[in-house]
């Protein structure tokens, strides 16, 4: 298991099989670190929620900042109108960026490297955006794919790119931060498996590496976060504000 | 030379080690949809209740922490702000007592002034007229002093010349004779004697 750069990756069972008619759906370590990352999460912000002070302590400076750092991310891209969904970026951004640092641990399993997880979470952005898109303007909303200032004569076909770009959204937002995650771990487990397999000899450079991939993951666990959530505020910028 | 090297022990390691081939043919777990529902499953739940409990329980709070420090700071500024205008208003206030109370002082001190030099005036005044009434009371007197002063000039020379006749001759002299005498030698020589 250990020499296979995959094997990060596997799910199994913890506990026993639980069955709910045809599906199984046994708490596995992908749960079990799903669970984790949220407890965290809540564990965090709940100290630092806690207690109001005027200067504020460690934690809840670090709540504060987060709160802010999302707020402003938000107001920046999609505007005032999207406050309501305040709550769900952030516990998404929070969540995912928790999932990717949790990952980061040796030995640990890494949520959001598995496309189904990023597909469902992106799926039902697409869809709630959709759905949020056709509440706000009715069927103005399909305006979206008709840019305005193109000549008649290439709109057939900007139309069709507008709509094949529209429904790629979830597919690129969920193969990439699953693509980030799961080709920095692989290559994590290369790397440190050349290690072992060079020896005291020739182990160092790859050591060397595996240092420096350490960090550059570490800000890519952000970073996906990051374009994760900013491009949740895009899309659902776009079903507020209607600006074609 | 040392990195020529190693990449060719990569290089050999990658072509003839069996380990990671068998990464190759074990393919991605991610796409065995062996979990997949387990996965769907627990992510709606986890996700779910992670998402209820920050929106209705922790984010307001957090926000209401937020708001509040930023009134009470705001607060504290509009107070610190009243109480700069306070004292402002106080420092002004003060300013126009001071400014009152030198204009009353210079007042005051004017008044006073002018008060005592009437005083003095009148005083002087009236020590003028005192004056001149004793130069004239004096004058007066000079006066008469002047005009009686003749006659009895006279009248002494007339008791001093019997006198002196009586003691040279021993026998008393009519008085009148010798005021003849001293009225004819005053008229001739009076005017030399008295300047009138």
């Amino acid at each position: 298991m250990a020499a296979n750069p995959m094997a990060q990756f596997e799910v199994y069972r913890i506990g026993p099989e639980i069955k709910i008619g045809a599906f199984d759906i046994s708490f596995t370590n992908a749960s079990l670190f799903m669970l984790v990352s949220s407890l965290a999460i809540l564990v965090i912000f709940n100290l630092g929620a806690k207690k109001n002070s005027m200067l504020p302590n460690k934690i809840q400076l670090l709540a504060e900042l987060s709160y802010t750092f999302v707020s402003k991310m938000i107001s920046d891209t999609a505007g005032s109108k999207a406050k309501p969904y305040f709550a769900f970026i952030f516990s998404l951004f929070m969540f995912v960026l928790f999932c990717n640092m949790f990952g980061m641990i040796p030995y640990t399993f890494t949520v959001t490297s598995h496309i189904i997880v990023t597909f469902v979470l992106a799926a039902f952005i697409f869809i709630g955006v959709t759905i949020i898109g056709f509440i706000k303007h009715g069927f103005g909303y399909l305006k979206l794919f008709v840019p305005s200032g193109v000549p008649i004569v290439l709109l057939p076909l900007i139309v069709v790119i507008e709509i094949i770009s529209y429904l790629s959204r979830p597919i690129s937002l969920s193969v990439r931060l699953f693509a980030n995650m799961m080709a920095g771990h692989t290559m994590m487990k290369v790397f440190g498996g050349f290690v072992i397999s060079l020896g005291i000899v020739g182990g160092w450079l790859p050591l060397t590496f595996s240092v420096a991939l350490t960090g550059l993951e570490i800000l890519v666990a952000f970073l996906q976060a990051y374009v994760f959530a900013i491009l949740t505020c895009i899309y659902l910028n776009d079903a507020l504000n209607l600006h074609h | 030379m040392v990195k020529k090297y190693f990449f060719q022990l990569i290089f050999l390691y990658l072509f003839f080690s069996k380990e990671v081939f068998a990464a190759e043919s074990g393919g991605m777990p991610q796409l065995d949809p062996e979990f997949w529902v387990s996965q769907i499953f627990w992510l709606t739940l986890v996700f779910g209740t992670l998402y209820i409990v920050l929106s209705k329980l922790i984010l307001p709070k957090i926000s209401a922490n937020l708001e509040l420090r930023k009134s009470q700071i705001q607060e504290n500024i509009e107070a610190a702000d009243k109480q700069r205008k306070d004292s402002e208003l106080k420092l002004k206030e003060y300013d126009d007592i001071i400014l009152k109370s030198k204009l009353e002082s210079k007042n005051l001190f004017n008044e006073t002034r002018e008060k005592t030099l009437k005083n003095i005036n009148i005083k002087r005044d009236s020590l003028e007229k005192q004056i001149d009434e004793e130069i004239k009371k004096a004058e007066t007197e000079i006066d008469q002093l002047r005009k009686s002063a003749p006659e009895k000039i006279n009248k002494i020379a007339i008791e001093t010349s019997s006198e002196i006749l009586k003691n040279l001759i021993g026998t008393e002299i009519n008085n009148s004779s010798i005021s003849a005498i001293v009225d004819d030698l005053y008229k001739k020589n009076g005017g030399k004697y008295y300047g009138n």
